[in-house]
C-alpha cells in the first residue's frame, strides 16, 4: 500500500513542480507580470498530490482560491496554466479565468473557485454524475479550514450522504483562514469529526508526508470506488506563503512560518524518507529538481512571450450558441 | 478642512458613530484579524483596512471576527437588528451576496412589512465593488442592480470621500436595512472632510457640474468618469449637466427630470451589466416621465452582457471607459430626428 519506487519519483517530481511553480508565478507577480490576486499553495503540496496519484483522468476534483497545486497534481499542462495566470492567449482558460479559476477540465479538474464554499456542492454533482451514469469515478473536493465553516459545505455533506455518492470531502487545514485562525473559526475546533457527525467515515492525515498522504487517499478513494458512499479527510499542513501575495501575514506569532517552513516541508521530508527507504538516491532526487527547474522556467518563458487575448473574444462563450 | 481618503471616511463614520451609539457593532470575516492567532489582533482591519482601529477601541464584543459563513452573518446582523443591536455586517466582496442573498432580501428587507409594522431592521450591509483590479468574474462585480430592485433595502453608493462619510452615518442611523456599496477603486482618493459628524439625506442627487447641453447620470466610480469627460468636453464648448444620484433606492428622479428638461439629452453610465441594470431602470423612467423633453435616444454605456473576464485587455473592454461616455455624449448631440 506505500509508494514503490516508480510511484515516489513521480510523486516527488509532482511536488517539486508545484513548488517551483508557485516561487515563480510568486517572482512573476514581484514583477508585474501577474494581474490581480495570488493565492500560492506553497507548503501543501503533499496533499494534492497524495491524493491525485490515487486518481486518473475519468475522476473529478473541484477546488479553492488556492488552486495551483490540485490543477498542476491532476495533470494541467504547467504551460497553459503559466499563460492563464498571466492572462495570455493560449490560457488553460483562454485568459478569462485567472489564478483563481484556474481549470484542466478535459483533466477532471472542474475548476478553481474564487467563492469559499463553491465548490463541496459542485462535487456532490460530480460524484452524482458518475453514480447514475455508473462509471465508477470518484469526485473530490479540496476545501480549506476556513471553507469548512461555509453553509454550502455543510449542506453538501448532508446531501453526499443522504445520496451515498461516491464524494471526498479532503479539508487541508492550514491553520487560517485569511487572517482567523482555524482554531478560532473552527467551532468544533476538529474538522473531521464534524464532517463524521454527517453520517460519513472521517479520517485524519498529517499533510506534510506524502507516504501518509497517499495512503489515507488510498484508503478514501477505495471506499468511494467500492460504493460505500461519501467520505472525509482533514489533513493538516501549513502554509509557506501569505494568504495572498503580498499579505504581511502580521497575525502570525515570531518565527512561526519559518519554524514551520523548516518542519513541515513536504518535499525535504519526502526526500529523507525516500532516501532511507531506498526509493531514490540523493543524485535522482537532485535530477528530478534539474530537469523541473528546466520545464518550469521554458512554461514561464513561454508565457510571457504569449501575446494578450484578442478583445473579439469578449463576448465568446457567454452562452453555447450565438446570441 | 482636512483633507481624508474614502478610507478615512468610512472608517472615522464608523469610529464615530460607534462612540455615540453603544448599539452599533462591527461583524464580519477578518474585520479585525487574528482571532484565535498567536501574532496580532487588528492586523487586516477588513481586507482593505476600512475598520482598521475599531478594534482596538471598541473590543471584540463590538467588533466581531467571524468565521467564512456569510449567511450567518448576514442573518445573524438582521436578527440582531430587530433585536436592539444597529449592526454593520461586511460582505467582503459584493460578489459574496449569492452566498447570503436570502438572509438580505428574504429576511432584513420583509420584516417590517410582512410583520405589519411591527418589526424593524436597522442595519447596514457594507461590501465592496467593482471592477477593473483584475479580480476575475468572482471578485470583481457590481451588483447593485441586484439588491436596488427589492423593496425595503436602502441602496448606497458614494463617489468620493465627503460623500461616503455622510451617508454612511446617515446610513447607521436608518431604521431599515441599508446596502452600502463602496467602489474598490476609490479607497485611495481623497477630498475635504469634515472632522464633525455630519449626515447626508437619501435620495438627494449630487450635482457635480452644470450644464445645457447633455445629462450624464453616473453610478459609482462612474461619476468619476463621466466628470473627466465633461471637463475636457467643456473646452469644446460642451456644457454636461453631470449627475451623481448617491442612492439608487430611494432614486432621486426629480432632479434627473429636472436636468433632462434643460438639455433635452441623457447619457447613463453604469458598470454593471446591461439588462434590468440601474441604467435600463433610470432610462425607462425618464422615458416615461420626461418623454417630451427628450430631443435624442436615452443612451446607456454599461459593461458588456457577460461574467467579467480576467485578462487586463478584456477586461477594459468590458467595463466602460471615458472614451465610451464621450462617444455617447458625441453621438446624442449629434442625433437629428
Ligand atoms: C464566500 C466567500 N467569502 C469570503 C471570501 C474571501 N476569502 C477568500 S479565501 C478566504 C480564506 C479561506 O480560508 P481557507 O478555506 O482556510 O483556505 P486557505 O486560504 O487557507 O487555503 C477568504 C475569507 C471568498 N472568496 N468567498
Ligand atoms: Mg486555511
Amino acid at each position: 500500500m506505500s509508494l514503490d519506487k516508480k510511484q515516489f519519483l513521480q510523486a516527488y517530481r509532482t511536488m517539486r513542480t508545484i513548488r517551483d511553480f508557485e516561487y515563480r508565478v510568486s517572482d512573476e507577480f514581484g514583477k508585474g507580470n501577474i494581474p490581480g490576486f495570488l493565492h500560492l499553495y506553497a507548503g501543501q503540496e503533499a496533499i494534492a498530490t497524495g491524493m491525485c496519484m490515487n486518481l486518473s483522468d475519468d475522476d473529478y476534483i473541484v477546488s479553492t482560491h488556492r488552486g495551483h497545486g490540485h490543477c498542476i497534481a491532476k495533470g494541467g499542462d504547467v504551460g497553459d496554466m503559466m499563460k492563464e495566470i498571466m492572462a495570455k492567449q493560449g490560457g488553460s482558460c483562454a485568459g478569462k479565468g485567472g489564478s483563481m479559476h484556474i481549470a484542466a477540465v478535459e483533466k477532471g479538474m472542474l475548476g478553481a473557485n474564487a467563492i469559499v464554499g463553491g465548490g463541496p456542492p459542485l462535487i456532490v454533482g460530480a460524484a452524482l454524475s458518475a453514480k447514475t451514469l455508473g462509471t465508477g469515478s470518484v469526485g473530490v473536493s479540496f476545501t480549506g479550514d476556513g471553507g469548512s465553516n461555509q453553509g454550502t459545505t455543510f449542506e453538501a455533506m448532508n446531501l453526499a450522504v443522504v445520496l451515498q455518492v461516491p464524494a471526498i470531502f479532503l479539508f487541508e487545514n492550514n491553520g487560517y483562514g485569511e487572517g482567523t485562525a482555524a482554531g478560532y473559526a473552527v467551532g468544533s475546533k476538529d474538522i473531521a469529526s464534524r464532517a463524521a457527525a454527517f453520517g460519513m467515515p472521517a479520517l485524519k492525515v498529517d499533510g506534510a508526508d506524502i507516504f501518509e498522504t497517499y495512503k489515507t487517499c488510498k484508503k478514501a478513494v477505495d471506499h468511494c470506488r467500492s460504493g460505500k458512499g461519501p467520505i472525509a479527510i482533514e489533513a493538516s499542513i501549513t502554509r509557506f506563503r501569505g494568504h495572498f501575495e503580498g499579505d504581511a501575514q502580521q497575525y502570525r506569532g515570531k518565527g512561526e512560518v519559518k519554524r514551520l517552513m523548516k518542519e513541515l516541508d513536504c518535499l525535504k521530508i519526502a526526500s529523507d524518507l525516500g532516501i532511507k527507504q531506498k526509493l531514490a538516491t540523493k543524485a535522482e532526487l537532485k535530477a528530478i529538481d534539474a530537469e523541473v527547474a528546466v520545464y518550469i522556467d521554458e512554461a514561464a518563458t513561454t508565457a510571457l512571450a504569449a501575446s494578450s487575448p484578442d478583445v473579439s473574444e469578449l463576448l465568446t462563450d457567454v452562452y453555447s450558441s450565438a446570441y | 478642512m482636512p483633507i481624508k481618503t474614502y478610507r478615512q471616511a468610512i472608517n472615522e463614520a464608523m469610529a464615530q458613530e460607534m462612540r455615540r451609539d453603544s448599539s452599533v457593532i462591527v461583524i464580519g470575516e477578518d474585520v479585525a484579524g487574528g482571532a484565535g492567532c498567536d501574532g496580532e489582533r487588528d492586523a487586516y482591519g477588513g481586507v482593505m483596512g476600512v475598520t482598521k482601529g475599531l478594534f482596538p477601541e471598541f473590543g471584540e464584543s463590538r467588533v466581531i471576527d467571524t468565521p467564512i459563513t456569510e449567511s450567518a452573518i448576514m442573518g445573524a446582523a438582521a436578527g440582531a437588528a430587530q433585536t436592539g443591536l444597529r449592526p454593520i455586517a461586511e460582505l467582503m466582496f459584493m460578489d459574496f451576496l449569492g452566498v447570503c442573498f436570502d438572509q438580505i432580501y428574504n429576511q432584513a428587507a420583509k420584516f417590517r412589512y410582512m410583520f405589519g409594522g411591527k418589526a424593524q431592521c436597522p442595519m447596514v450591509v457594507r461590501t465592496m465593488a467593482g471592477a477593473g483590479l483584475r479580480g476575475g468574474a468572482q471578485h470583481s462585480q457590481n451588483l447593485t442592480q441586484m439588491v436596488t430592485m427589492v423593496p425595503g433595502l436602502k441602496v448606497v453608493c458614494p463617489t468620493n470621500a465627503y460623500d461616503a462619510k455622510g451617508l454612511l452615518i446617515t446610513a447607521i442611523r436608518d431604521n431599515d436595512c441599508v446596502i452600502f456599496v463602496e467602489d474598490k477603486f476609490l479607497y485611495e482618493t481623497s477630498c475635504d472632510v469634515p472632522d464633525e459628524m455630519y449626515a447626508i439625506s437619501f435620495g438627494e442627487a449630487n450635482f457635480l457640474r452644470e450644464g445645457t447641453d447633455v445629462t450624464i447620470v453616473g453610478i459609482s466610480n462612474t461619476v468619476n468618469k463621466a466628470l473627466a469627460v465633461a471637463d475636457r468636453l467643456a473646452a469644446e464648448g460642451i456644457s454636461c449637466d453631470v449627475i451623481d444620484p448617491r442612492t439608487t433606492s430611494p432614486l432621486d428622479e426629480e432632479s434627473i427630470i429636472e436636468s433632462v428638461e434643460v438639455t433635452g439629452r441623457l447619457v447613463i453610465v453604469d458598470e454593471m451589466t446591461p439588462r434590468c441594470g440601474i441604467a435600463a431602470d433610470i432610462s425607462s423612467i425618464i422615458a416615461e416621465k420626461a418623454f417630451g423633453a427628450l430631443r435624442a435616444p436615452i443612451t446607456k454605456v454599461t459593461a458588456a452582457h457577460s461574467p467579467i473576464p480576467f485578462a487586463p485587455a478584456l477586461e477594459d473592454a468590458w467595463m466602460p471607459q471615458e472614451s465610451d461616455i464621450e462617444a455617447a455624449v458625441r453621438a446624442v448631440l449629434g442625433y437629428v430626428r
